[in-house]
């Protein structure tokens, strides 16, 4: 009797002192389901989700605090890939939102007074400028998120649409007519 | 005899060239205005270097190359550009491109060529730079700059394989140049060669073009070339492909992620070895090309083509007949629709395809594919074509890519054979694009990503530093107060010069530090006390000084003053000597504290 909850006590005793050595020595910094969301979300930061970027959006996702259609530049495919990676049912977007052609912000110049603000709401550094000097998008950095828009004192700020080139350019998906295949008569 | 191998699959489709091939290559008449797009080679579009209403001469460069990967455009006649905007362009997708229009006058003045009669004088980057400055690319299809692949590779190239097996239906315009300009092709031949230092030239050319092969087989004798051999290949479908033909002249089979050149093959067609030799030789870079005009037209016959000019035009002087419902470039197996007959002849135009009913009567309905894999048989890059339509229709790319998608050369030769009639060459030419959009968009969110991720640790690091300054502000403020408390509360030995000063001077620690005995002040007072006797007494003589000026200042306006005014002054005086009381007792307290 003694014996065996010896026995059972010191195999307890070690198997814990391995899982703790493994806690410790294989420890993931991070939740790495996050990365896998963020990874998969289209990076515009522009907070359309409630959360004050795309990373925050993809903890809440992680945590269950959000939902996965919450996010309009990602459109419909991102839900659905949202949705592959988590498991999920596809879910479409709320009433409200509509997702916009991708768009790059363009700053009338001969309206902008430098004032900076559009610069220190830029999420990703794509705007160029100085205190009292002309500021430009650096439209190849620039996400489309729109955050710099309402901070614009004298609103030089507008959205422009992206335009296809020849570059970009895709082919579409083949679409024919079906017609009725000939009947052969004998 | 050499031993020729074969590639998998292919189809012997109606080769239907023997309606342009009978006369010889004609020239085509100067069109009103000439077309040309700054963007018709792969890589980087030419940045135009003209303005609107300049006039350009024959030759010169009107878009110069922008950056690695580029070539020049130039004007292929003298002519005045009237303009530089939006323009069709000879592109599936009929969205305009920027094209230099030009209008010729019609004088066909040449610009200073720069020719060269020895161009094995010439150093290798130079004949690059020549061939760049010339804006010469692949004229096979593939329009890639020819001074990109004309680099002596890590690994050795010893075979350069001249591609004029020219495979695809209706189109004659390399069995033309071959025979006419076989002399010039070698030639460039041995400018390419020589840039490779590659061993032996092949010259691949299907066998359906004996006047073409025995045009070269005569050059090659002619012009003395060692190691240069023309051989003719069997004739089927895709036979003129790159990676074909290498592997029917030498047995290499290139595989999928492998370049030609990392096994020792480099492949150029014979038109482009020919504008090489023209733009090295003569200085004329590429501004015109051998098009083949045939389909629905009267006289189908080559014609030497300026870039630019409009398809319309070119069409016209083969006698286009009524019933033509759309113009194809290229061949009817992998040529594409024309949004647009005014858009231009480009570097790629190889040929032009009126098209009409008769000859390619609209697609029979689409059947459901029944996977018979007829497909596969005739697939040349081995694929497995029913399995990719089926992954490209569903969307499912992934899967598409781990099926090689990529290796797919869209020779349509599946299309050709397929009992369904399924398209499906554009389900690939879909997904493909569709894998390249989605490359393109995780490229830009990741860049997104770091230049976000980036601000923020930025920001974060500004608040800190601010953060800190404020600290090392407050310190060193508490530090000096401190400081100071210690200086004030440092006995005085000489109480009567401060008394004497005290009013006058202001109560500046270090003034009162010159006075303090050594070894008993702070480092500052110490240094104080080393500075010369004569600073202090030349301080103490200024201060007498100005003493004496105040007290020689007599008070204006106090001569006719009412008695109020006078015991207003008085009163004044009075509070001002018992605040001089109250202040001298302070100073003479303070030491006591």
């Amino acid at each position: 009797m003694l014996s065996a909850l010896l026995a059972m006590s010191v195999i307890a005793i070690a198997l814990g002192a391995v899982l703790g050595f493994a806690a410790i020595r294989f420890r993931v910094e991070g939740n790495p389901l996050v990365d896998k969301i963020d990874a998969v979300l289209p990076q515009t930061q522009c907070g359309q989700c409630g959360y004050p970027g795309c990373r925050p959006y993809a903890t809440a996702i992680a945590e269950g605090l959000a939902d996965i259609n919450q996010c309009p530049p990602g459109g419909e495919e991102g839900i659905h890939k949202l949705a592959d990676l988590l498991g999920m049912e596809f879910k479409p977007f709320g009433g409200e939102t509509v997702t916009k052609p991708k768009a790059v912000a363009f700053i009338d110049e001969s309206t902008c007074i430098g004032c900076t603000l559009c610069i220190q709401a830029c999420p990703v550094d794509a705007i160029a400028g100085a205190a009292k000097q002309l500021h430009t998008v650096i439209a190849s950095e620039c996400t489309g998120c729109e955050l710099c828009i309402p901070p614009c004192p004298v609103d030089c700020i507008s959205m422009v649409a992206i335009i296809d080139t020849t570059t970009s350019w895709k082919w579409k998906y083949p679409v024919y007519a079906l017609t009725p295949a000939p009947i052969d008569t004998p | 005899m050499r031993t020729l191998y074969q590639f998998h699959g292919g189809i012997h489709p109606p080769t239907d060239k023997t309606q342009s091939n009978q006369k010889p290559i004609a020239q085509s008449a100067l069109p009103a205005k000439l077309v040309i797009p700054l963007h018709q080679h792969v890589g980087n579009s030419a940045k135009a270097v003209v303005e609107t209403g300049e006039r350009a001469l024959k030759g010169q460069i009107i878009g110069r190359p922008e950056g690695h990967l580029s070539s020049a455009v130039h004007a292929p006649t003298s002519g005045t550009v009237a303009a530089i905007d939006l323009q069709p362009v000879a592109h599936p997708s009929g969205i305009p491109d920027l094209c230099i229009t030009l209008i010729p006058d019609g004088l066909d003045e040449w610009a200073l060529r720069d020719a060269c009669e020895d161009w094995r004088a010439l150093s290798h980057t130079d004949l690059r730079h020549r061939l760049r400055n010339a804006g010469v690319v692949g004229l096979g299809g593939a329009v890639f700059p020819s001074d990109m692949k004309l680099y002596a590779h890590k690994h050795k190239i010893t075979t350069l394989v001249l591609n004029g097996a020219e495979c695809e239906p209706y189109i004659t315009c390399d069995d033309l140049l071959m025979r006419e300009r076989a002399a010039e092709i070698l030639q460039g031949a041995e400018i390419m060669r020589a840039l490779l230092y590659a061993d032996e030239v092949l010259i691949g050319i299907e066998d359906n073009k004996p006047e073409a092969i025995n045009a070269m087989k005569a050059a090659v004798a002619a012009g003395g070339h060692a190691r240069m051999e023309v051989i003719a290949v069997p004739t089927i479908y895709p036979g003129g492909g790159a990676k074909q033909l290498i592997r029917v002249l030498t047995g290499i089979e290139v595989a999928a992620g492998v370049r030609s050149t990392d096994l020792g093959v480099q492949c150029f067609n014979v038109g482009t070895a020919y504008s090489a030799w023209r733009a090295i030789r003569h200085g004329e870079p590429l501004i015109s090309r051998i098009v083949t005009v045939t389909g629905n037209v009267d006289h189908p016959q080559n014609f030497e083509t300026l870039i630019g000019t409009p398809v319309a035009e070119l069409v016209a002087q083969a006698g286009a007949l009524p019933g033509t419902t759309g113009y194809i470039m290229g061949g009817p197996m992998m040529g594409v629709l024309l949004p647009s007959d005014q858009a231009g002849v480009i570097k790629s135009t190889n040929c032009i395809i009126a098209a009409s009913d008769k000859l390619f009567p609209p697609p029979k309905p689409v059947l459901p594919c029944i996977r018979c894999t007829r497909c596969a048989d005739v697939c040349p890059a081995e694929l497995q074509p029913q399995e990719l339509y089926w992954f490209a229709r569903a969307k499912n790319l992934t899967k598409a890519e781990d099926y090689h998608l990529f290796d797919c050369i869209e020779c349509g030769a599946c299309s050709y054979v397929c009992p369904s009639n399924i398209p499906l060459v554009q389900y690939y030419r879909f997904a493909k694009s569709e894998i390249w959009a989605q490359q393109a968009g995780k490229k830009a969110a990741d860049a997104a990503r770091e230049r976000h991720e980036f601000r923020e640790s930025r920001m974060e690091r500004e608040k800190r530093e601010k953060a800190e300054k404020l600290a090392a502000k407050e310190k060193a403020a508490l530090a000096a107060a401190k400081e100071k408390a210690a200086v004030a509360h440092s006995p005085l030995p000489n109480p009567d010069k401060t008394t004497s000063h005290s009013t006058k001077l202001p109560n500046d620690g270090s003034q009162v530090a010159g006075y303090l005995p050594k070894g008993e002040g702070t480092n500052e007072s110490l240094r104080e006390l080393q500075v010369d006797d004569t600073i202090q007494l030349k301080i103490q003589a200024a201060i007498d000084h100005a003493k004496a000026q105040a007290a020689a200042i007599k008070p204006k306006n106090t001569g006719q003053l009412t008695p109020q005014q006078q015991a207003e002054i008085a009163e004044i005086e009075a509070r001002r000597a018992r605040i001089r009381e109250i202040a001298k007792d302070a100073t003479e307290e303070q030491p006591s504290k």
